[in-house]
């Protein structure tokens, strides 16, 4: 294969990012990704926040790319039909103490360019949000920021990114990195992965540049190529994900004034119309994603002393997800040559995913100033557009009309989320095909309401098993060996073995 | 235009179609979401349905099938693979007229997409509820660790082993005994599976008494009550399942951790009736029940739509759904052919004091009532024997001796339209616990 003029390690909303941003240019990419789709890792399991950008310490890289990535995600997310929402947010102070850790972030938010943001009493907001605790004296209220699917816009970027030409690598870790006049990279395919149609099985890349955007895995890469400098630490956030019945207990992101370990228990709307109630904040060891007692009992009586009438018995869904924090205070965002690390991305990773797409573009392009090595023109035709189907949210005429067109948009396969068999069709045609069926669930919202895929996983099971040709005993939840069933029943083995039939 | 349109092909909306044909309506609709009528009978191939409506023991599907021949004899209209998205009032100016023609009942206008019928509203007179229950997902408990394949709720199990042919897991362990999980239990030994462990959080099982006999202790496999899963552990696949004893507060007991090697978790912790369209039509939920408040006749608090089945409440014998619905479809051909006529004023709530959790029906309009109404209703715990008193301003009403009565058990009482004529406004439902004469003496 010819070598790439690019290659990203790693497709989570960073990855993608970088992907949607160098896609626009004449370059030759490739984005390698050791799972089995992208966005599996912190991108599916943190808050879904557009951060307005008054956290991070003004001067530092997350604030300036906190700023640019949410505004820049306004005008993508709807061009590519990402779930996005301006909720606005509320930072809460229960004493006076804690109003001048208000003060503080105000002030930050002023210097980070934050617009939209005043300090307001706990009368006036509960006039906002009725369902605010009572012991809340103080609020910043801030109306820019938003609520986004992380995982949609993940998809979207990359999505959009395979479409204008660079090519997706599933199924590949990365286990040797070296310079030899150019990017010599080795990879592995995990025994039993289902690989896309069409993969060409190769392993190992060739590239002029490598941009080390492996997530909490990016401490392990760097280490491949150069002396060490900073350490991962990774952080664990526990959740809760409430039923619909919760979704409207506040209109806006709750916050609790920041007390040095991060930015405490949030309470939000999330774009699908459920509540979202976490994370807490625990140092666990690599990718531990389970979460635990302890933790989830911090996360709910945190939550409710901001929102006490959160109805936590509605809960549907735990999850935990290790944010990329490194022993550095600020995003890792370094050329050294032909390399780029980007690394610590943690929160406000997400709100900064597009700043750091074009920031990693401009350290490329600095490169190329030296080296010369890069077309870095601009493509005349790119793609920044895209449309999806959903069918809850159109019209009795549009829905009228699709059917006609297809009738497998009459199907409603997923009943808590009304999605429909052909927009299960759709993400299995689309360019980045999902293998597994939380990678359905990730791009059409099957299996994400009440019933957790109680009643639709079967459905889908066997929809998956009839495009991809395959059995459904080799099914996967989600990663290469999260096996949905163990095995094919003795007995219908047999009907099927039988000369006049009987099996369906 | 409609006269009834029932929302769902199970065994509420079969009887309820029945009952409602033989009680006169002829224009009535069944709308079922899966490719074929009998609901979740459909997977439940075991045996012990019918044995109170049929008076002999049928398996899920014969007994679905008993009623879908009935069903399929007279002229009431299915419609498959169709979903109703919708429950809405038509607007006034929607003539043909906007009312029914008969006096000024309201008309209903029901969404629905299916691959047949696309996108279409149906205008109906009235509207029979019967979407049946969904399972209690794993969030809805709680159980921390990781998040493996390998979690099943029961339900979900059963239909890949009994519809689509495939085993979930080798070694299994089950939280919660409700029936979907004890039936399970044997059915996943009998198909070769080794089932570790079934495990109850409260002091008692919460499914028949006659699933844990025949589906648990033939099979040697142990009931842990007052227990529960703690932790699931695996990072690809279930790998292991934690278990502690629970104290009387329901909460773990450090040091009592036992680990149980296996791939599979089956989840039977409890049924929801599925009442998103009921919500959204502005109709009246129960939070006890999680069902729509309903009147003797099983009408809903919009005047023309009824609710039965596991939608109403969650039963734990079919024979009742079947009792029940028939009641619904009949009250609904009622409501319709007398065009809403005997409206009642008079209505009593009925209203379940301690040791009841519910009651349905929850209001009784005695003007409605033939010769006598019968109340459902769940006990809070065991009670070996007790009466079940019913009192009204103050005046016990009725006294009824029972004995063995578990929550697992769903109980009902016939009060005579006498004694609901002695009734004022409220009337409440009491669970006293009588102790064994033998044990007075010791």
């Amino acid at each position: 294969m010819d070598a790439f003029d690019v290659i990203v390690i790693g497709c989570g909303v960073s990855g993608a990012a970088i992907a949607y941003e160098l896609s626009q240019y004449d370059l030759k990419v490739a984005v390698l990704e050791k799972e089995n789709d992208i966005a599996t890792g912190a991108t599916k399991a943190n808050s879904g926040i557009m951060h307005a950008g008054f956290d991070p310490h003004p001067g530092t890289l997350m604030a300036k790319l906190n700023v640019r990535g949410s505004a820049l995600a306004r005008e993508v997310c709807r061009k590519l039909d990402v779930p996005y929402k301006e909720c606005g947010a509320m930072v809460v102070a229960f004493s006076e103490e804690e109003k001048q850790i208000l003060e503080r972030l105000y002030q930050q938010g002023v210097e980070n360019g934050v617009q939209n943001q005043e300090i307001i009493t706990g009368e006036e907001a509960r006039n906002l949000e009725p369902n605010l605790s009572e012991a809340v004296k103080w609020v910043l209220l801030e109306n820019d920021s938003a609520i986004v699917s992380p995982w949609e816009l993940a998809l979207a970027l990359a999505e959009t990114a395979v479409k204008n030409g660079v090519q997706l690598f599933l199924n590949r870790e990365v286990i040797g990195l070296k310079e030899e006049g150019s990017w010599q990279i080795e990879t592995k395919i995990a025994e039993g992965a289902l690989l896309p149609q069409g993969d060409t099985k190769e392993t190992v890349f060739t590239a002029k540049t490598v941009i080390n955007a492996a997530g909490l895995f990016a401490g392990q890469l760097r280490d491949l190529v150069l002396p060490h400098t900073f350490k991962t630490r990774p952080k664990r956030g526990q959740y809760y994900l409430l039923d619909k019945s919760e979704g409207t207990r506040v209109s806006r992101t709750i916050f609790q004034a920041p007390t040095g370990r991060g930015k405490g228990v949030l309470v939000s709307p999330t774009v699908h119309g459920n509540l979202i109630v976490g994370p807490n904040s625990e140092d666990v060891i690599g990718n531990d994603t389970a979460t635990s007692w302890e933790g989830l009992d911090k996360v709910s009586e945190s939550a409710k002393k901001s929102v006490p009438s959160i109805d936590l018995s509605q809960n549907i869904r735990n999850f935990s997800g290790v944010r990329a924090r490194t022993d550095e205070d600020d995003f890792i965002l370094e050329r050294h040559g032909s390399y780029i690390d980007v690394a610590g991305i943690c929160s406000p990773g997400l709100s900064s995913a597009l700043g750091i797409g074009e920031y990693v573009r401009e350290l490329l392009e600095a490169w190329n100033a030296e080296s010369h090595l890069l077309n870095m023109q601009k493509k005349e035709n790119v793609i920044t557009e895209r449309k999806k189907i959903r069918f809850k949210e159109l019209s009795p005429e549009e829905k009228q009309a699709l059917i006609q067109k297809d009738p497998a948009y009459a199907h409603v396969v997923c009943r808590c989320e009304t999605i429909t068999e052909g927009e299960i069709r759709d993400a299995l045609h689309s360019p980045i095909p999902p293998v597994s069926l939380d990678g359905i669930k990730r791009r059409t919202g099957t299996g994400m309401g009440r019933c957790q895929g109680g009643f639709c996983g079967p459905q889908i099971a066997r929809i998956l098993a009839e495009e991809l040709g395959i059995s459904e005993t080799e099914i996967l939840q989600e990663g290469t060996g999260s096996e949905l069933l163990v095995s094919e029943m003795a007995e219908k083995e047999r009907l099927s073995k039988a000369p006049e039939g009987g099996a369906r | 235009m409609y006269d009834l349109i029932i929302i769902g092909g199970g065994p509420a909306g079969l009887a309820a179609a029945k009952a409602a044909w033989n009680n006169g309506l002829k224009n009535v609709l069944i709308v079922e979401r899966n490719w074929e009528l009998g609901g979740i009978l459909n997977q439940c191939i075991h045996n012990g349905f019918g044995l109170h409506h049929f008076k002999e023991e049928l398996t899920g599907p014969e007994y679905a099938a008993r009623y879908i021949e009935e069903v399929k004899a007279t002229g009431v209209q299915v419609r498959l693979d169709t979903m109703v998205l919708d429950i809405h009032k038509a607007l006034p100016e929607t003539d043909d007229a906007g009312l029914s023609g008969q006096d000024d009942l309201p008309i209903y206008e029901v969404a629905m997409a299916g691959k047949e019928c696309g996108y279409v509203c149906e205008k109906t007179k009235s509207i029979v509820l019967a979407m049946g229950c969904r399972e209690r997902p794993r969030g809805g408990v709680v159980i921390p660790g990781t998040r493996p394949a390998g979690v099943f709720t029961a339900g979900a199990a059963q239909r890949y082993v009994n519809i689509d042919g495939y085993m979930p897991g080798k070694r299994v362990v089950i939280l919660g005994s409700g029936d979907i999980g004890l039936i399970m239990a044997r059915r996943m030994t009998l198909e070769g599976a080794k089932v570790l462990a079934c495990v109850e959080l409260m002091p008692y099982s919460s499914g028949l008494n006659r699933n844990i006999v025949q589906c648990l202790n033939d099979y040697d496999i142990p009931l842990y009550l007052s227990h529960t899963v703690t932790e699931i552990r695996g990072e690809k696949r279930v790998e292991q399942v934690v278990v502690n004893e629970v104290g009387p507060d329901r909460k773990p007991i450090p040091g009592t951790e036992m680990i149980f090697d296996c791939d599979t978790l089956l989840l039977s912790v409890g049924l929801i009736p599925e009442n998103e369209l009921t919500k959204d039509a502005g109709i009246e939920i129960d939070r006890r029940t999680k069902g729509a408040y309903v009147y003797e006749n099983m009408e809903t608090s919009l005047p023309g739509i009824f609710a039965c089945g596991n939608v109403c409440h969650v039963h734990d014998l079919v024979d009742f759904v079947s009792d029940e619905s028939e009641r619904a479809g009949e009250s609904a051909a009622a409501y319709v052919l007398s065009a809403g006529k005997g409206e009642a004023a008079d209505c009593i709530e009925t209203k379940n004091m301690d040791g009841a959790t519910y009651i349905v029906p929850q209001k009784i309009r005695p003007a409605n009532v033939d010769k006598f109404v019968k109340l459902f209703f769940r006990v809070g715990r065991i009670f070996p024997k007790a009466d079940i008193v019913i009192t009204s301003a103050g005046e016990e009403v009725a006294r009824y001796h029972k004995k063995f009565l578990a929550p697992g058990e769903m109980q009902n009482i016939v009060l005579t339209k006498d004694q609901l004529q002695k009734c004022k406004g409220e009337l409440q439902l009491t669970v006293e616990e009588k102790v064994e004469e033998k044990e007075v003496r010791a």
